[in-house]
């Protein structure tokens, strides 16, 4: 079972930022970078499955100027086996369907059985990239998949639907895999594995030299999220401020 | 038809995020001189026709096919493509459900038309909207520029539209067919299960009453229980009630919870960690309580108390009884 996990580096939760003159990008130096959060469930997962395989390699795939070498040794310190990493420079193609095309050239050779990534980043929040790549590599795909159980030429996962609903289905291998965070347990490195980790593989490729269609849509502007909200504060004795409370219920918010 | 909005079937009757979609698209409709049809599909198909008739849009599309009764992703992407191809809608219009979630991009790669999902908000210019998305953990916003003069796949945030405004009218029935060639379909779905009593549909709840450790111990839930059943609504929480054991996981709002966009959010005792305000800022109207004056949360609420929750609690359920 050869598995290929997509890992991305964004901005940590804590960051602050600061939208260059034009609006066409975020200041990206001295904001902290951190391995996306469902990602890192995607990978533990990926280990998991080889594990109970007991045969085959995790691949990390990773698009991103060089500082995504931190996220790839750290995915490699857990246990992947080798990687790739695709090099873009900010401002990046922010468009999911070209970031899958240059991902589907990067692995077409690979003959992947699975493809595991998180259910979306935390930095443009899109969360199609990894199912137009299965859709492109000719894979059955899911997402918020919060269990996997694999079978012969077959993968049964276990998807999370709306109000506390689940569904497992079965799908034919290869498939892609969008994971939900929460699934398991993910590992820290190991001290052994720091050190192998310098040791493996990484292959580097070019974003431009790779991705071969144009985009499909881009970022026409960021600004900072509206300031904040006026805010009444109810004030008074208990009494008045529930009566208030009651009022805003009925009259303002219409709450029936 | 200029917008064709894609409904999601929620046990015979229109997902609410699909209902939010229609009032977007009479909305935008309106303002940018655009009409409308609406495509229902699936087992459910006539009954959603049906409904969906009654509002003012021009046509209703109804589709029916032996392979669309049961959810695939593989099967609904094959289908939505198709009638994108053939009715030619310049805009596709979605709630941004998990179902479309989960197929959408598909269509968008088999079309190699853009699919700008979890769409805030839109602005008219000269007769063209404009759509923006939250980005970078909902700290800013990006307007999205397609790259397609039609079938541009628009998927709307919970509450970006309200429902509330739907206009009435009478559209005209059409049924479509397709053909879908099974083979293609190749996951094989199991039935959906609830997987603990009394399971939380936060994403699309109206009203949601959320706690956080200013609540003080797991003996105080009972109390807002008794809130939320007066009110109507849904408990949620901020991390630490959950890590805590006070409430199940799947009550969670944040970063590593749900995403919620309700009418009101009710915080009681709730900071606002921004792990936290990432899952809730969305929210329609925002009432915080804490007595803690300096509590982040302030800074986004519409409505404010410095108070104690466990003395406001009892006292705001007697009144709304």
């Amino acid at each position: 079972m050869n598995i290929c996990v997509l890992i991305k580096q964004v901005p940590g939760s804590e960051a602050q930022f600061n939208v260059s003159g034009d609006g066409s990008w975020i200041q990206e130096t001295e904001l902290p970078y951190e391995m996306n959060e469902s990602d890192n469930y995607a990978l533990e997962e990926a280990l998991q499955i080889r594990e109970q395989k007991g045969a085959g390699e995790v691949v990390i795939v990773s698009l991103g100027p060089d500082r995504c070498q931190k996220v790839i040794r750290e995915a490699l310190a857990k246990g992947a086996d080798r990687a790739i990493h695709i090099n873009a420079d900010a401002p990046y193609n922010t468009d999911p369907y070209s970031i899958a095309s240059a991902l589907a050239n990067a692995v077409k050779d690979e003959r992947f059985d699975l493809v595991l990534s998180g259910l979306q980043s935390d930095d443009l929040g899109f969360g199609q990239t990894g199912v137009i790549l299965g859709e492109m590599l000719g894979m059955t795909t899911a997402t918020l998949v919060v269990g996997t159980e694999v079978q012969e030429g077959k993968i049964k996962v276990k998807r999370e639907l709306e109000a506390g609903w689940f569904q497992w289905q079965t799908m034919d291998l290869p498939a892609s895999l969008a994971i939900q965070s929460g699934l398991n347990t993910p590992r820290y490195p190991s001290l052994k594995g720091i050190m192998t980790a310098k040791k493996k593989e990484i292959k580097k490729l070019n974003f431009v030299d790779i991705c071969n269609v144009d985009e499909l849509q881009s970022f026409a502007g960021l600004s900072v999220q509206h300031a904040e909200k006026q805010t009444e504060m109810i004030e008074g004795n208990i009494d008045q401020i529930v009566n208030r409370l009651v009022d805003v219920f009925k009259n303002e918010i219409r709450i029936n | 038809m200029d917008i064709l909005v894609v409904l999601e079937d929620k046990n015979g009757r229109i997902h609410r995020m699909s209902l939010e979609a229609i009032a977007g698209a009479q909305q935008i409709g309106s303002e940018c001189g655009l009409s409308i049809g609406i495509l229902a599909f699936g087992k459910n198909a006539s009954a959603l026709g049906e409904q969906a008739k009654q509002y003012d849009v021009e046509e209703v599309l109804t589709l029916e096919n032996e392979h669309l009764n049961d959810y695939t992703a593989d099967g609904y992407a094959d289908a939505v493509a198709n009638v994108i191809t053939s009715e030619n809608p310049t805009y596709i219009f979605f709630g941004h459900t998990y179902q479309i979630r989960d197929y959408a991009p598909r269509v968008s790669a088999k079309l190699k038309r853009p699919f700008l999902n979890d769409v805030v908000s839109y602005k008219n210019e000269s007769g063209k909207p404009v759509f923006s998305k939250q980005a970078f953990n909902a700290k800013l916003i990006a307007e999205l520029n397609p790259n397609s003069d039609g079938h541009i796949l628009i998927s709307f945030q919970s509450a970006s539209f309200s429902s509330d405004n739907i206009q009435s009218g009478s559209a005209s029935l059409r049924s479509i067919s397709i053909e879908i060639d099974a083979s293609a379909i190749k996951t094989v779905p199991e039935d959906p299960f609830q997987e603990a009593a009394g399971g939380v549909d936060l994403s699309s709840a109206e009203l949601i009453v959320s706690i956080g450790r200013g609540i003080g111990k797991e003996e105080n839930i009972p109390l807002v229980q008794e809130l939320a059943n007066v009110m109507g609504a849904e408990i949620a929480s901020s991390r630490p009630v959950v890590d805590s054991g006070w409430l199940p996981a799947h009550h969670q709002v944040g970063s590593s919870g749900q995403t919620v966009a309700p009418k009101l959010y009710l915080a009681l005792g709730i900071s606002g960690a921004i792990q936290h305000v990432v899952g809730m800022k969305g929210s329609k109207n925002i009432i915080v309580i804490n007595k803690d004056p300096d509590a982040p949360l302030f800074e986004l609420a519409d409505y404010g108390v410095v108070g104690d929750v466990l003395e406001i609690i009892p006292k705001l359920t007697k009144a709304l009884q």
